[in-house]
């Protein structure tokens, strides 16, 4: 408290600007702890408690001075966005792009998100990697994902913004194939990245479009010029923003690109709860948000957000219902509530997304770490028993709120946050989404379904959170005997970012507290002036009064019959381990099979892909025309023209005087002529 | 004066030197009308001196004074290729056959 005061003070001292200049701290400092870790990956391995301090400790001094910022701004709201310049990184005629940070009350929300969720995992990290030969490369790896998820949300411009957006991307690949001993794991990473290139390349579309329209590329200038450059609900401002959300669908894993996100789970844990729960997949949402006065300019493309949002809210939710491996549940689920932030941003409930962004935040890293403990203490009980189930599959758990209680109990506080029980973060959160998404039915009816479709999601979230809960804390334990006496609950420095994420998950819905709750919707008030332009062309229809409590009404039972169901179906009847159940049938196979996508894909897609490159590019082209003709081709060629000359070179003085006397008398004849 | 009789006398030696180069396999022979070709190259500079004056007569100093250092060189090989195989018929000597 007296720390906070005293940065309060010397943030005042510095003037108007004062800590918002060192915002580059904030990124060059997890930037910083890439180049030292990875110094000590290459040079010394096993300095472990060098690489935890470096980097844990440029995480928490980000924060710090995030936090800076944060109070900085909170005592001199800006009117516009602060710039602050490092240097001219594109100077080409026209098109002049600053390497230049963008500080304004949105990216300081996501700056707070990122190094402050980013800090407790870091912590975790200790912990949960503390054994892995790859500790130094690992914190390295973790670290410039950071810088480059602070460069996304920082960057001013778009061009700047693609550079985290990339960068994001490469760590993302980099940490799911971590343990890229194993060929499943490389092959995710492959695919993980592959499917983000299909959306960068959308992105990189809508910038190309966008300097041609507006002859801008940041965002201020886009904000500004839009109204007056673009026609609203023209032809183009809709392909910007369709090709902009083609990059969203990509970062943040939505129909059709979704199958890359489960398989992400192949990384380190605590990898999936900061890159594939918590920050990057929620870049998408982030950009929506950035770019609101376009998306709000154009209706079709807004549709289509809140439209691919509600479906794949649904469909992921749905084969979340019938899935086996804790991991793989929290993956379809992360899909699922990123599908409800779409919804958010999609209905112009920009700051609805951007809440609903940060409560997922608490309570999914919450739930990551916690199936992290989980695993991490089956692993070693595994281990200690050399038994060779799976430490993932909630078939060979069940019970173990007696041996893990500090993971069962912030665990069911985070399902009870994300299944919406009031009071809870999620509850507010969600329940803001549903209701702008009820209110633009009055006007729009397309988004009524799109509010059924999310209700049934909401429903199916709750069911299938509390059926993750009951099949791996409550009833029998699975594990066998001798590995009972291994588990127990992880280490403080795992527990204790448990804890801090538990209450954040909790009490995350004070951030932007309802009327109804007695709030004033502080983080509204707060984005205000970054949103106000946006929802000026696409105003929020929030219901009031007894519609308000009817739809509180019906989501807080939606999801009450959903825990209820979820845990009285599950523990209904007795659980076979993984080894002895018997396979799925009927729908229950098509939901434990995902809908088969990836099969479809793999057919459609990847088998066709693969074929021509194989008999096409690789026999045809590479082997046959450039290494046939071109460099077999010419070497047999020169071969051939060496031939020929050697046959003159006979030996014989006399064939030479015959050929000499023949040269010599037609030389003898072109003079004399 | 003479200037007719002497070219054709020279054009006569010469083509004896040039079949003889042709036909012979016999390296000394072959040399031989080697020598006989540039002397017949002498012949017509002289010849022609007579006309156009003594710069003809000075080539056929410089003329002899290769052949000289051509013999000199010349026959010291054909010396070491006899040496080396017994013969002097070119026939034999093909080494550098490609």
């Amino acid at each position: 408290m007296t720390l906070s005061l005293l940065a309060a003070q010397a943030a005042e001292a510095a003037g108007p600007e004062g800590a918002v200049r060192w915002v580059w701290l904030a990124v060059a400092l997890p930037f910083l702890g890439f180049l030292v870790n990875g110094a000590l990956a290459l040079r010394r391995p096993q300095a472990r408690s060098v690489v935890s301090m470096v980097g844990a400790g440029v995480l928490l001094g980000a924060f710090a001075v995030a936090a800076l910022v944060y109070l900085q701004l909170r005592s001199h709201p800006p009117e516009t966005p602060v710039l602050v310049e490092l240097w001219r990184w594109i100077p080409s005629g026209a098109l002049d792009i600053r390497f230049a940070l963008q500080v304004d009350q949105l990216s300081t929300v996501m700056l707070l998100v990122v190094t402050g969720v980013g800090s407790l995992i870091h912590l975790f990290s200790i912990g949960y990697m503390g054994t892995d030969p790859g500790y130094a490369r690992y914190f390295a790896y973790l670290n410039l994902f950071v810088a480059f998820m602070l460069v996304l949300v920082l960057g001013s411009s778009l061009p700047v913004l693609f550079v985290g957006w990339e960068g994001v991307g490469l760590c993302s690949y980099l940490l799911i194939g971590f343990w890229y001993g194993d060929k499943a794991n490389a092959d995710a990473g492959k695919k993980a990245f592959l499917m983000n290139r299909i959306g960068d390349c959308g992105v990189l579309i809508a910038m190309f479009l966008l300097w041609y329209t507006t002859r801008s590329l940041d965002f201020t200038a886009i904000a500004a010029k839009a109204p007056t450059h673009l026609v609203a609900g023209g032809g183009l401002v809709t392909a910007i923003t369709l090709f902009l959300f083609l990059g969203c669908v990509g970062k943040s894993a939505q129909i059709p690109l979704y199958t890359r996100l489960p398989d992400a789970m192949a990384g380190p844990t605590p990898v999936s709860a900061l890159i594939h729960a918590a920050t990057m997949v929620t870049a998408g949402v982030y950009l929506v948000a950035r770019t609101g006065i376009l998306f709000a300019m154009a209706p079709f493309s807004s549709a289509v957000v809140a439209g691919v949002g509600a479906l794949t809210a649904l469909f992921a939710a749905s084969i979340g219902l019938r899935q086996y491996d804790i991991k793989k549940v929290l993956a379809y689920s992360t899909i699922s509530q990123l599908g409800f932030m779409f919804l958010a941003v999609g209905t112009g409930a920009y700051v609805a997304g951007i809440f609903h962004l940060v409560t997922h935040a608490f309570f999914k890293a919450l739930l990551f770490l916690g199936a992290g403990s989980v695993i991490h203490a089956m692993h070693h009980a595994y281990h200690a028993t050399h038994a060779h189930a799976d430490a993932q599959d909630m078939r060979n758990m069940g019970g173990l709120r007696r041996y893990l209680p500090w993971t069962f109990w912030l665990m069911l506080l985070a399902t009870f946050a994300i299944a919406g029980v009031p009071g809870f973060s999620g509850f507010f959160s969600k329940d803001e989404i549903l209701a702008a998404a009820f209110g633009r039915g009055q006007s729009h009816p397309l988004w009524l379904v799109f509010w059924g479709m999310a209700m049934l999601a909401a429903f199916m979230t709750a069911f299938y959170m509390m059926r993750l809960i009951a099949m791996t804390f409550l009833g029998e334990n699975r594990t066998g005997a001798a590995e009972q006496e291994y588990l127990h609950d992880a280490p403080p420095v795992m527990t204790g970012p448990l804890v801090i994420l538990g209450i954040l998950s909790v009490a995350g819905g004070l951030l932007n507290l309802p009327a109804f709750a007695g709030g004033h919707h502080a983080l509204e008030t707060w984005l205000t002036p970054v949103m106000a332009a946006a929802q000026a062309v696409m105003p929020v229809e929030m219901p009031h009064g007894s519609t308000e409590w009817l739809l509180i009404a019906a989501a807080v039972t939606v999801a009450l019959i959903g825990l209820l169901l979820g845990w009285r179906t599950t523990l209904a009847r007795p659980i076979p381990t993984a080894a002895a159940a018997a396979p799925e049938t009927g729908f229950a196979r098509v939901l434990f099979r995902k809908y088969y996508v990836d099969e479809i894909y793999d057919a459609l897609i990847v088998r066709p892909v693969v074929g021509i490159s194989r008999l096409v590019l690789w026999k045809g082209v590479d082997q046959g025309l450039i290494d046939g003709v071109g460099a077999n081709g010419s070497a047999s060629l020169a071969r051939g023209l060496g031939w020929i000359g050697s046959r003159l070179q006979s030996g014989q003085l006399g064939f030479y005087m015959v050929v000499f006397l023949v040269g010599a008398v037609w030389l003898l004849r072109a003079v004399a002529r | 004066m003479l200037l007719g009789p002497s070219l054709l006398l020279s054009a006569v030696l010469f083509t004896i030197g040039v079949v003889g180069v042709l036909v012979r396999r016999n390296a000394i022979v072959l040399f031989m009308c080697v020598e006989l070709m540039l002397n017949a190259v002498n012949l017509t500079f002289i010849a022609f001196s007579q006309v156009l004056g003594l710069g003809g007569q000075v080539m056929v100093f410089f003329v002899m004074t290769v052949a000289a250092a051509e013999a000199a060189v010349g026959l010291a090989i054909i010396l070491a290729i006899f040496r080396h195989t017994r013969s002097v018929d070119l026939k034999n000597i093909n080494l550098l056959q490609g």
